[in-house]
């Protein structure tokens, strides 16, 4: 019989009240118990970041991080990003847009990186882009429409927040 | 040429967001690991730690009584029957039986109630295996006594190809000059980020499902009836949404495919298999280690007269699409210069490393690393500008290659003259400071091939009342944006909107065949089917509405979801109304449909003569780059390529393609490199596997992609290739920019901190001696 610890986790703003056992990555949780599947699974040792999700705002990879710890944070997947704003997300909107999404599998982690990111420096330069998102693997792109993505989010959100 | 200046179209040529850009950004999309059925059991594989071995025996009793084990097959629960590409080529089991090739081939296979439970009784599977002498490297492989891998394969040779166009004795003989060369690539990963992955399910009336990753749904459709010794028409594929492809292994029917559905039916339950990202790196479908030897004649002034390429490639245990891969070598000799004389011998041998075929441009960059490369050290030899020498061998449209290429379009010169300019080539060369320099590499490729009995396409344009279309291909998108391109061809010829345009997945039970997604095709071919299909609907729509408008049928003109006439726009339906038309008032479904199939003859590669491909497309690639004296470390600080893609359907798109091959040539010229000792590979892991990352990448501003306008007339609203072709010359393009900036020349990849500190202090002390 396997140990099951409880643990309550708050995803997207909702509550679960789980018994898991307490070795199973949050990645295992999100994605077997909440089938929440837009957060990837690819290396499963915290070198590509598609499963990058964000605890009380900032990014982590939950397949390197325990679901039990995270009992009592805020915890947002991909799901929770286009759901909280009632459409996509600016920066989903630049990523659509410019062309930084092809097959897509690196694209959640990446997007909720960029959001954790441009909420700490909204007004990021070209190379701290690059810095910030030097953990994800996009083997597609190139990167460079990654880049202007960001950006062009950045860009996006300072036009909204800027006073009239 | 602008964009605009080709045509005055509604969608196409716009740089139009990928279709399923949208569900990607949210999660959506569903990918096959994101499938979960009830009562679906989970699958593990068990591999062979020993590069070459009898298998004695299997005993699986001790792994069949762990608690939530559901089933343990081996090879014996197949029918022993060989699979593969070709009749040549067919040496794959599903699972191992008598004997094993290479550290990881499949050797059993697991179905448990959960992964962990999967993965513990493969501990407990005790497999007695009789290990026998192994060889790992490709030369020693072809000496007389070496291990031997095949009984089908004396001297392990698991493909050979000679041939000779012209006369290289006479070219050699008339040349001012011969330069030669031994050039060595290294074993590279595809690296795509989603591990393989499936579902299968046999079902009580016998049917078998496979939900899969998969990039040539149809491959594997035929190869499960193959291995299976079932006729198709039982073996239905669907395919998920795929992420990324290159040809790593989802191009065809792989071990846990066929141990997902025998192991359902000894369970009655889906079973899903998922890799490990260290099998993704350890099994096969890798890029072929190769030594390439190359000499080459010219007459003092640069012509290029003749040259003489032989190769020998590591094929590693098994022959994926042995022939086709050590044909390409030799036939792209013949592009994108003009060679009078071209000679070619290559053999692809079996070793017991993991086996390797195509990985995006297949063999073709390799040999463009090397031809390009040694382009430049001849310029240096005979004074010539490295740029010069490139334009005045670039073959021009209309020519006839000697190998029987008919070049239709072919922007070369056009595109290195991009490239040039962009990168400020002129005001850089020569003039950058110490440890920097900047170097050109050139490439080209088909848009699509005939290397196999079935290679047209067909494109269904279903027409539905409520002015919608559903397009049905078996093509699939592999992030390269066939999706969003096909769908895009079918709302330009019937005048409706992209989001009007449902591009449906492939299911091989209700999608039309098709050969799937390689050799750059999709565009090009499927493009064409979904062309001719539209067309076809659309004629059916038109006769229609010139009856109802009564105008003749050639005056109707579709767009903006409006049908009306010619000269006179007033009269006019709305493209639903006409639709309801058809279906409500004449009781006509309308459906087109198309096919299409470039009309060449199937190649033989081993006289190694033909057409291969409907059109062809040439690349320039400028790599600038930083060499840190200290560490050795190489950093590109700026990329600017131009690529003939005949006409950019969706600009947006093709820069995706063009830069994503470009980084993917950088990772191989500086970083990757699959490392084997003893057949083990000792990186299998993103963290060891070294492939490019985003601080690895020039500034945006140093960055350019370039769209050379050619308008292939065979081609889709003149769209050529646009995926791989941009990867061919790139490694050259970085080899030339190290040596530009340190004066050393490495011809064997990849350009490592080591080799270059090394190949730096050597020079030094040569200096030094000089001096003394």
């Amino acid at each position: 019989m396997k140990h099951l610890s409880p643990v309550s986790l708050k995803v997207n703003g909702e509550l679960y009240e789980l018994s898991i056992p307490p070795w199973r990555t949050l990645l295992e949780v999100l994605r077997e118990d909440l089938s929440l599947t837009g957060t990837k699974r690819s290396c499963q040792e915290g070198q590509c970041g598609a499963c990058t999700v964000l605890l009380d705002g900032r990014a982590i990879y939950s397949c390197l991080f325990l679901a039990v710890e995270a009992e009592g944070k805020e915890i947002l997947t991909i799901e929770g990003l286009a759901r909280s704003a009632g459409a996509l997300d600016p920066i989903q909107k630049a990523f659509v847009e410019t062309g930084a999404v092809q097959c897509g599998f690196c694209t959640p982690g990446l997007v909720l990186a960029a959001k954790s990111f441009l909420d700490e420096n909204p007004a990021p330069s070209e190379e701290e882009v690059r810095r910030a998102t030097v953990g994800h693997l996009c083997r597609c792109t190139g990167y460079f429409q990654i880049f202007e993505a960001v950006l062009a989010a950045a860009r996006e959100r300072a036009g909204k927040s800027a006073p009239a | 040429m602008t964009v605009q200046a080709c045509g005055d179209y509604a969608i196409i040529g716009k740089p139009v967001p990928k279709k399923d850009a949208c569900i990607k950004v949210t999660g959506e999309a569903k990918y096959a690991d994101d499938l979960f059925f009830a009562g679906m059991l989970h699958g593990k594989l068990l591999r062979s730690p020993h590069p070459h071995a009898k298998i004695s025996s299997i005993d699986t009793s001790r792994a069949e009584k762990l608690s939530g084990v559901r089933a343990v097959i081996t090879g014996k629960d197949f029918p022993g029957i060989k699979y593969g590409n070709t009749p040549q080529t067919r040496d794959y089991l599903p699972l191992a039986i008598d004997k094993v090739r290479y550290i990881g081939d499949e050797v059993a296979a697991v179905a448990a109630i959960d992964e962990e439970i999967a993965e513990e009784a493969l501990d407990l599977i005790r497999v007695e295996y009789e290990p026998l002498p192994a060889v790992f490297d490709a030369e020693e492989a072809m000496k007389p006594g070496a291990p031997q891998l095949h009984d089908h394969a004396p001297n392990n040779i698991s493909a050979e190809t000679a041939f000779e166009f012209g006369d290289v004795i006479e070219g050699f003989a008339e040349a001012g000059y011969l330069q030669e060369d031994l050039f060595e690539t290294q074993a590279v990963k595809q690296g795509m980020l989603e591990p393989h992955a499936c579902i299968g399910q046999w079902d009580e009336t016998g049917k078998i499902t496979l939900w899969a990753s998969k990039q040539s749904p149809y491959v594997v459709w035929k190869q499960l009836s193959m291995g299976l010794g079932i006729e198709t028409s039982r073996i239905r594929v669907i395919q998920t949404y795929v992420g990324g492809g290159f040809s790593g292994g989802k191009q065809e029917a792989m071990p846990m495919d066929f141990s997902a559905v025998v192991l359902s039916k000894r369970c009655g339950r889906p079973v899903k298999f998922v890799h490990n990202m260290d099998e993704v790196l350890t099994i096969g479908h890798m890029r072929h280690p190769m030594k390439i030897w190359l000499r080459t004649g010219v007459k003092k002034d640069g012509t290029l007269l003749a040259q003489h390429l032989k190769i020998v490639a590591d094929g590693g245990a098994y022959s994926s699409i042995g022939q086709l891969s050590m044909y390409l070598p030799g036939a792209m000799l013949n592009l994108p210069y003009r060679v009078p004389h071209v000679k070619y011998e290559a053999y692809r041998i079996f070793t017991n490393n993991g086996f390797c075929g195509a990985l995006r441009g297949h063999t073709i960059p390799q040999v463009c690393f090397a031809r390009d490369s040694q382009l430049d050290l001849i310029a240096e030899k005979l004074g010539l500008d490295p740029i010069d020498i490139r334009l005045k061998n670039g073959l021009r449209p209309g020519e006839t290659t000697p190998n029987g290429f008919r070049i239709g379009t072919f922007g070369f010169t056009e595109c290195v003259e991009k490239a040039i300019e962009a990168s400020g080539w002129k005001e850089k060369r020569g003039k950058l400071p110490r440890y920097r320099g900047i170097g050109m590499g050139c490439g080209s490729l088909v848009s699509g091939a005939r290397v196999m009995g079935h290679s047209a396409s067909t494109a269904q344009v279903n027409v539905h009342e409520d002015g919608t279309v559903a397009l049905v291909t078996g093509s699939t998108d592999v992030g390269q944006g066939a999706d969003t391109v096909l769908s895009m061809i079918a709302a330009e010829v019937l005048g409706v909107g992209l989001d009007d345009i449902r591009f449906a997945l492939v299911d091989t039970d209700t999608t039309p065949a098709d050969p799937g997604t390689f050799s750059s095709r999709v565009t090009f071919w499927t493009g064409n089917a979904v062309k001719i299909a539209a067309e076809d609907a659309r004629r059916q729509l038109a006769e229609i509405a010139a009856e109802k408008l009564k105008a003749q049928i050639n005056d109707i003109v579709f767009r903006d979801r409006q049908v009306y006439v010619k000269n006179d726009p007033q009269r006019r339906l709305r493209f639903e109304e006409l639709v309801r038309l058809a279906q409500h008032r004449q009781g006509k479904v309308i459906m087109g449909k198309g096919s299409y199939t470039s009309g060449e003859a199937l190649i033989d590669f081993r006289t190694g003569y033909g057409n291969m491909s409907p059109a062809y497309t040439p690349s320039a690639c400028v790599v600038e780059v930083e060499v840190d004296p200290e560490t050795g470390q190489v950093t590109v600080t700026g990329i600017w390529g131009a690529h003939d893609c005949g006409f950019p359907l969706n600009p947006m798109l093709v820069k995706g393609q063009v830069l994503g091959a470009t980084v993917m040539g950088i990772g191989q010229a500086l970083y990757e490199n699959l490392i084997r000792i003893d057949g083990k590979v000792m990186n299998p892991s993103f963290r060891d596997y070294k492939m490019p990352l985003t601080e690895d990448m020039p500034r945006l501003a140093n960055v350019g992609h370039i769209n050379v306008v050619t308008n292939d007339p065979s081609g889709p609203f003149g769209a050529k290739e646009a995926g791989e072709g941009a990867a061919a010359g790139v490694i050259a393009a970085v080899a030339n920019a190290v040596y530009n900036a340190t004066g050393v020349r490495f011809k064997s990849l990849p350009f490592s901190p080591d080799k270059i500190l090394f190949a730096l202090k050597e020079s030094r002390r040569e200096a030094e001696c000089g001096k003394a």
